[in-house]
């Protein structure tokens, strides 16, 4: 059964929204089912749907798929976005684990102590934006073609922003590259009202989540 | 330039066994470079050879290469261990996936306090034992062959291996209640390119001591 693929995750970005992303960057309609308290993330386990007892846990292609850059590879490689050959998909991974360590620290922001965040924040930035503008000038990261490794730094950019508006200020070509990003129409659309993006995470839905997970 | 790859890390396992084991198994040899002070590691982020200023830095095929998983799906595409197709693809990166998260435990454990340690080998005998094994002995169970994904050795089995070991160095009897993995470590075990690696002079490397934490600490000043 084709069909659309199916994300089963809480309601907001978390380990989810870079799939999210992915999937609207390559033009591909999906479904979601919220897990909103314990008990539906329990009834998700007992059904034995969840490899590793976790999410997030995308229905695709007849698979359960779990664990985020399995999910990530797979709609990469079967959408194009990644890469003509091993090269260059070893390029787009090197990349995407840099912006994946970036995204993650600012992920988990919000569930450390005030003092650390501050401190954090910074070091990190300072250390991947530079070395990803120092790159090149083409207009996409590898090969001179839209990949993974595009949609991943235009999230991982517009991440960073809202937690320091100004962090590009030093970063010209990424300023452009983003630029350049948010007007791919598939891209455009994710980032207009009513897409199935998510917003950053509040108060509120950080304690859902640690209900849920118990965290 | 003799064409090996060449890896630059600390004397010690850390983020880079997986790779001296993958590189292993498929037979491949490679060069080491150990980092020892903080001075040598200052020197490699001034000549701009670490992209995000941080090894393990593998140098392979004219690429200087970073991030662990960047340099593991290069060598297992390029030795054919990563399966036939896209879906046997994605069985091995969600069951290496899984098996990263439980190394990781084993990762950080000689960085925890010694008040901690005890409570951090429950934990991670608690996840070895109700959430990873059960998963890859009823794989095993189901479909009766060798190896993990599409009756071939591929990077999965592999990483199942290296975290096997790992995990019984900490709990001996880990695997008592497995025995479809118990087969499993001997079979891979007896492997030619495996048991090779896990004689005395390989390039593996010891379980991390005091020693190997106080290099970390003082090479990368956490």
């Amino acid at each position: 059964m084709a069909g659309k693929p199916k994300l089963h995750y809480t309601k907001g970005r978390g380990k989810m929204e870079s799939i999210r992303w992915l999937l609207a960057a390559a033009g591909v309609e999906f479904e979601e089912e919220f897990i909103e308290t314990k008990e539906d993330l329990e009834k998700l386990r007992n059904d034995g749907v969840l490899m590793f007892q976790q999410v997030p846990m995308v229905e695709i292609d007849g698979m359960k798929m779990v664990q985020t850059r399995a999910v990530l590879s797979y709609i990469a490689a079967k959408y194009n976005l990644y890469g003509k050959d091993l090269k260059e998909r070893a390029w787009i991974d090197m990349y995407v684990e840099g912006t994946t360590d970036l995204m993650g620290m600012i992920m988990y922001l919000p569930f450390q102590p005030a003092d650390t965040k501050e401190n954090n924040l910074a070091l990190i930035i300072e250390r991947d934006g530079a070395s990803i503008q120092q790159s090149h000038g083409h207009d996409y990261l590898v090969g001179n073609k839209l990949s993974w490794a595009d949609i991943h730094l235009l999230e991982a950019i517009l991440m960073a922003e809202e937690c320091k508006p100004d962090i590009l200020s030093a970063f010209p070509l990424l300023q452009a590259f983003k630029g350049r990003m948010s007007n791919i129409p598939t891209i455009k659309k994710f980032l207009q009202p009513g897409s199935q993006r998510k917003p950053p995470a509040d108060e509120k839905f950080i304690a859902v989540v640690r209900k849920i997970f118990n965290i | 330039m003799s064409g090996k790859p060449r890896l630059t890390y600390l004397n010690g396992r850390g983020r880079m066994e997986p790779v001296r084991w993958l590189l292993a198994a498929a037979g491949v040899e490679f060069e080491e470079i150990f980092l020892e002070t903080r001075e040598q590691y200052e020197k490699l982020i001034k000549d701009g050879v670490l992209m995000f200023q941080q090894v393990p830095l593998v140098e392979i095929d004219g690429m200087k290469m970073v991030q662990t998983r960047a340099i593991l799906s290069y060598i297992a595409g390029k030795h054919n261990l990563y399966g036939k197709d896209l879906k046997e693809r994605a069985l091995i990166d969600m069951y290496v996936e899984g098996i990263t998260d439980l190394m990781q435990m084993i990762l950080v454990f000689p960085f925890s306090p010694p008040e901690a340690k005890e409570k951090n080998i429950d934990s991670i005998k608690e996840r070895a034992t109700n959430r990873y094994f059960p998963v890859f002995e009823k794989v095993l169970k189901q479909h009766g062959q060798d190896f993990l994904v599409g009756n071939k050795f591929s990077w999965a089995d592999v990483q199942l291996i290296e975290a096997i070991l790992a995990v019984e160095e900490k709990i001996p009897a880990v695997l008592s209640g497995f025995p479809q993995l118990q087969a499993f470590k001997k079979r891979m075990s007896n492997m030619p390119t495996i048991k090779k690696f896990l004689q005395p002079g390989s390039p593996r490397k010891p379980p991390p001591d005091e020693c190997y934490v106080e290099t970390v600490l003082k090479v990368f000043k956490k």
